[in-house]
C-alpha cells in the first residue's frame, strides 16, 4: 500500500511543479543554514578532550583584590610567576602543570636554509601525561629532569619533518636561539581544539605548536612570555628579568588533574587555605577568594564559542523555523485542494489512518528531496564559509558523512512535523459533505 | 473597498491566514535585527583609523640573533635608515604595534591620581619616536611632537615610564572632557606622572575586541624606541603611488642589511589595506552572513505568500466569476486581493513588531548588541508591506481576468 501512496504523492506533486519545488527549496536552503552555521557551532564548542574533561581543572586566585573587579573586570585568567611556582612546589594535585607560550628562532643545521620562527609552550613533566599527548617518537620528560632545569625538548611531528625530514630524532639536537636542546620525544599530530590549555592568551583554534620544553628552563633562559601578560595598579615593579619574575602580574596558565570530585573538593580548600596563607604573610589585604573550574566550565568561562557564531546559528534557526511555517501553508493548500479526492477515497472505506499515511508519505518526499538539496547547499556553505568567519574558525568546518546525515534527517522531520497539521486537516474532510457539493 | 466582506471571506480560511501573517511576523523579527546587526557592523568597520591608509604599510620584523638592548636599538636604527634610503619610501619609524593590528599590542590602565585604586580609563599605548606621527599620516591637532631628545630606549619588559605623551582626541575628551587636557597630566600603571604634550585627531587602537567598546579610539604614544630582543614592527610610508613598489623593495634591502632576521612570508610585510582587511574580518563576514539570511528570507517568504494566493485564487475562480458577472470590474478584483494582502501584512506585522523587540532584547541581554532604534522597524514594516503587495500583484491580476462566463461553469 506504501508503494501505492508513494505513487499517488509523486503524481500529486508533479501536478503542481511550481508549488512542490518551492516546498523544497525552502526545506532545503532552511536546513543547509541552519547545518552549515550548526557544524561551525559543532567545532567550535566540541570538548577537545572528553576522555578527561572532568578531570582537569583551571584554578583562579585574586591577586588583586576587589577592587580590581569594579568595571565589570573578573578574576585574573591566569597566574602571576610567585603562585605558580608556590603550587608547583606544594605539589597537591595529582598532576599539575604550569605553562606559557613562547616562541624562538630555529636555526637549522645546514648553513644553506635560512632560520625560521617557532612557537611552542614551556611546561612542566606532568603536562604530556596530563593531556594524552600522542608520541611517534620518545616521550616526555620527567619531574627529575624539571628540576634539574634540563635543556631538552619535545618537537612536533611537523617541526620534525621540517628538521629531521620525518626520522627518529630522540637523542639529536635542536638548535633554538641561540641555545641547544635535546630532542626527547616527537609528539605525532597533537592540536586540540580549542586548546583549552591556552585560552587566556588565543582564541584557541590557530595552528599546533612546535615543541614543548621544561618550564624551570625556559625562566632560566630568560624567556618572555609570547602571550598576554596582564599587571595591575600603579606600585611599578623593579626593573629586568627577575623583577617580571616577582612582580604581580599574571602570565602563567595553570592546569591540575583532580581524578574525582573529592580531590577537587580538598584541591578547592587548598588553594583557599593557600590564599589566606598569603593574607596572613601581608601580601593579599582582603579575604581569600579563588576558583577552581574543569575544562568544559572554564570554556564557558573564557567564551571559547564567539558570538558571532551563536548570533548566526540562533538566526539561522529562526530562517529555518520560517522556511517551515511557509511549507505548512503551502502544504496546507495542496493537501485542502484535494478534498474531494480525499472524500471519494473516504466514501469508498479507507479509514483516517489511510489517509494520514498517504499524506505523510507525500511529505516525507518533500522532506527527503529537500533534504538532498539540502545537502548540496550545506556542502556549498561549508565551501564558502570561509568569507563569513574568521580563517582560523571557518576551516574546521567540513562535510562529514555525520553532517549529511544529520542534514537529511533534520529535513525529514522537519517537513513530517510540518505536514502533520495539513495531514490532521486531510484526514478530517467530511466524505459526505464533499461528495455533496460535486 | 469594503472590508467586511474580505474578513468574512479570511474567516473561511483561519489557517492559511495565521500561517502568512505569522510568516510575515517572524520575517519581520528576523530580518529587522539582521539589518540592525549589519548596520553596527559596517558602522565598526568605517571607523577611521587616523593613518593614511592609501600609503602605509607594516613590517613584522623578529630577529634570528639574540641581541641585548643596546644592540637591538642599534639594529632598528640601521633598517631605519636602510629603508628611508629607499627610492619610493617617504617616511619609515619602529613601534610594538600599530593601530587596528589586533595580534599585536599592548593597553595600560589610567588614573587621574598617584593614589587612586580604581582606573579611570583604559587605553593603548604605542612606543613610537620622533617620527611616528608623521610616517603614520596622524593629524596633530594641538600641543606638538616628539623631540629626538625625549626618546628612550625600551627592552623587552623594562619599566620605562617616560615624562610626556602624545594622546588621541577621543582619550583627551575622556580624561579632560572640558577640551583642556593639553599639558595636564596623569597615572598610567605608575607613581610617576605623564604630562600630554600633543594631542592626535584619531588614532585607532591596535586590539578591537568587544571588551575593548567602552575604550574606543582612546590610545597614546610613549617616546620609545622598541629595543626588543624578539622584534619590531617597521611602519612605512611610501611616495603617493608608489605603495607596491616600496613593499617590493622594503624586505629585499633589510635582508641585504642583515640576513639574521625573519619576516614571516605569510603575514609578515601587510598595506594597510590588508590589516583594515584582517581585523574586521569577522565584522564584515558577519554582514556578509546576515545580509544573505535577510535576502533568502524575503525571497522564501514572497515566494510563499505568491504561491499560497495563487492557490486562492484558483480556489475561488467561481466566486470571481460571479462577482464579474455581477458587475465587478477588473480593478475591482484586483483590488480585493491587494487589500486581502494587506490586512494579512498589517495582522503579521502587528505580531512582527512585537517579535522583533523581543529579539532584540534577547540579543541584547546575551550579545549586548544595543537597542534597535524604531525607525529599523519601521523600515522593515514598510519593506514586508510592499514585498507582500508585489508578491500578490501577479496572482491578483491573474484573478482580475477571470471572465464572467466562469459563474456559469460548475465547480
Amino acid at each position: 500500500m506504501l508503494a501505492y501512496y508513494l505513487h499517488l504523492g509523486l503524481r500529486s506533486l508533479r501536478r503542481n511543479p511550481i508549488l512542490t519545488a518551492l516546498m523544497v527549496l525552502a526545506i532545503g536552503i532552511g536546513v543547509a543554514s541552519s547545518m552549515t552555521t550548526y557544524s561551525i557551532f559543532r567545532a567550535v564548542s566540541g570538548n577537545p578532550l572528553p576522555e578527561k574533561s572532568a578531570q582537569l581543572f583551571a584554578p583562579q586566585i585574586d591577586i588583586w583584590g576587589p577592587q580590581s573587579r569594579a568595571q565589570g573586570r573578573d578574576l585574573p585568567d591566569s597566574l602571576t610567576y610567585t603562585d605558580a611556582v608556590a603550587l608547583m612546589r606544594e605539589h597537591k594535585a595529582k598532576r599539575q602543570t604550569a605553562i606559557y607560550p613562547v616562541a624562538f628562532t630555529a636555526i637549522p643545521r645546514d648553513a644553506s636554509s635560512e632560520p625560521f620562527a617557532v612557537s611552542g609552550y614551556a611546561a612542566d613533566a606532568d603536562f604530556f601525561p596530563m593531556f594524552n599527548v600522542p608520541f611517534i617518537y620518545g616521550g616526555g620528560w620527567d619531574a627529575s629532569q624539571d628540576e634539574a632545569h634540563a635543556a631538552v625538548v619535545v618537537i612536533s611531528n611537523q617541526l620534525n619533518q621540517q628538521l629531521f625530514g620525518g626520522a627518529n630524532s630522540v637523542g639529536r639536537t635542536v638548535h633554538l636561539d641561540d641555545h641547544d636542546y635535546q630532542v626527547i620525544g616527537v609528539t605525532a599530530d597533537w592540536n586540540p581544539r580549542p586548546r583549552f590549555y591556552d585560552l587566556n592568551n588565543s582564541n584557541g583554534f590557530t595552528d599546533a605548536p612546535d615543541f614543548f620544553l621544561p618550564f624551570t628552563r625556559a625562566v632560566d633562559m630568560q624567556t618572555y612570555t609570547t602571550g598576554d601578560n596582564n599587571c595591575y595598579g600603579s606600585a611599578g615593579r623593579k626593573p629586568g628579568f627577575e623583577g617580571w619574575l616577582q612582580s604581580d602580574c599574571v602570565w602563567v596558565s595553570y592546569w591540575v588533574e583532580l581524578p574525582d570530585a573529592t580531590a577537587a573538593h580538598a584541591y578547592n580548600n587548598y588553594l583557599e587555605a593557600y590564599a589566606a596563607e598569603q593574607n596572613r604573610a601581608g601580601r593579599f589585604h582582603w579575604p581569600p577568594y579563588v576558583t577552581l573550574q574543569n575544562l568544559t566550565q572554564w570554556m564557558d568561562y573564557e567564551h571559547v564559542v564567539p558570538p558571532e557564531t551563536r548570533i548566526s546559528l540562533l538566526l539561522s534557526l529562526g530562517f529555518l523555523l520560517v522556511c517551515l511555517v511557509n511549507t505548512i501553508g503551502l502544504m496546507l493548500a495542496k493537501f485542502m485542494r484535494r478534498a474531494g479526492e480525499i472524500g471519494v477515497r473516504r466514501a469508498l472505506g479507507a479509514s483516517r489512518r489511510e489517509i494520514w499515511t498517504q499524506f505523510l508519505a507525500e511529505a516525507a518526499m518533500v522532506g527527503l528531496s529537500g533534504g538532498l538539496i539540502g545537502v548540496v547547499f550545506t556542502g556549498i556553505g561549508v565551501y564558502g564559509i570561509g568569507l563569513v568567519f574568521e580563517p582560523d574558525i571557518a576551516r574546521l568546518a567540513h562535510v562529514s558523512a555525520y553532517l549529511i546525515g544529520l542534514t537529511l534527517l533534520c529535513a525529514l522531520v522537519a517537513t513530517l512535523a510540518a505536514a502533520f497539521y495539513p495531514t490532521w486537516r486531510a484526514a478530517h474532510v467530511q466524505p459526505a459533505w464533499q461528495l455533496k457539493s460535486n | 473597498m469594503q472590508i467586511q466582506p474580505i474578513l468574512a471571506a479570511l474567516r473561511k480560511h483561519k489557517a492559511g491566514t495565521v500561517l502568512i501573517a505569522l510568516q510575515i511576523a517572524l520575517t519581520l523579527a528576523i530580518v529587522c535585527n539582521a539589518l540592525f546587526i549589519i548596520h553596527q557592523r559596517l558602522a565598526h568597520i568605517a571607523e577611521p583609523s587616523g593613518v593614511d591608509e592609501a600609503n602605509v604599510f607594516v613590517i613584522e620584523n623578529m630577529w634570528g640573533e639574540q641581541y641585548n638592548t643596546q644592540q637591538a636599538a642599534a639594529n632598528v636604527q640601521q633598517d631605519l635608515v636602510t629603508l628611508r634610503n629607499l627610492p619610493a619610501v617617504q617616511d619609515a619609524t619602529q613601534s610594538d604595534s600599530y593601530p587596528l593590528s589586533i595580534t599585536s599590542g599592548s593597553d595600560n590602565f589610567i588614573t587621574l591620581k598617584a593614589d587612586q585604586i580604581e582606573p579611570t580609563t583604559d587605553a593603548t599605548v604605542y612606543s613610537g619616536d620622533e617620527q611616528f606621527v608623521r610616517t603614520l599620516g596622524l593629524k596633530l591637532i594641538a600641543g606638538r611632537d616628539f623631540r629626538a631628545d625625549e626618546v628612550q630606549n625600551a627592552g623587552q619588559r623594562d619599566v620605562v615610564v617616560p615624562a610626556v605623551t602624545i594622546i588621541s582626541k577621543a582619550l583627551a575628551d575622556r580624561l579632560y572632557p572640558h577640551g583642556d587636557a593639553l599639558g595636564k597630566s596623569f597615572y598610567s600603571m605608575s607613581s610617576t606622572p605623564v604630562t600630554i604634550v600633543g594631542i592626535v585627531e584619531t588614532m585607532q587602537r591596535s586590539r578591537l575586541g568587544a571588551w575593548s567598546m567602552p575604550y574606543a579610539e582612546q590610545s597614546m604614544v610613549w617616546p620609545l624606541r622598541d629595543a626588543s630582543p624578539l622584534g619590531v614592527f617597521y611602519i612605512v610610508r611610501a611616495k603617493p603611488g608608489e605603495l607596491a613598489a616600496a613593499m617590493q623593495e622594503a624586505p629585499k634591502a633589510l635582508y641585504a642589511t642583515n640576513r639574521m632576521r625573519i619576516i614571516n612570508p605569510k603575514d609578515g610585510l601587510l598595506s594597510f589595506a590588508q590589516v583594515r582587511h584582517r581585523a574586521y574580518d569577522s565584522d564584515r563576514g558577519m554582514a556578509i552572513l546576515m545580509g544573505l539570511i535577510c535576502m533568502v528570507l524575503l525571497a522564501i517568504t514572497g515566494a510563499g505568500i505568491v504561491g499560497l494566493t495563487s492557490f486562492w485564487v484558483g480556489q475561488r475562480h467561481r466566486q470571481i466569476g460571479v462577482r464579474r458577472a455581477l458587475g465587478a470590474t477588473h480593478r475591482d478584483i484586483l483590488h480585493y486581493f491587494l487589500t486581502e494582502n494587506l490586512l494579512i501584512s498589517l495582522g503579521g506585522v502587528a505580531i512582527g513588531i512585537v517579535l522583533t523587540f523581543g529579539l532584540n532584547l534577547w540579543l541584547v541581554t546575551r550579545f549586548q548588541l544595543g537597542i534597535m532604534p524604531l525607525a529599523y522597524v519601521l523600515m522593515g514594516v514598510a519593506l514586508l508591506i510592499v514585498l507582500g503587495q508585489g508578491a500578490v500583484f501577479a496572482p491578483a491580476l491573474r484573478a482580475s481576468r477571470v471572465p464572467p462566463i466562469e459563474a456559469t461553469r460548475p465547480a
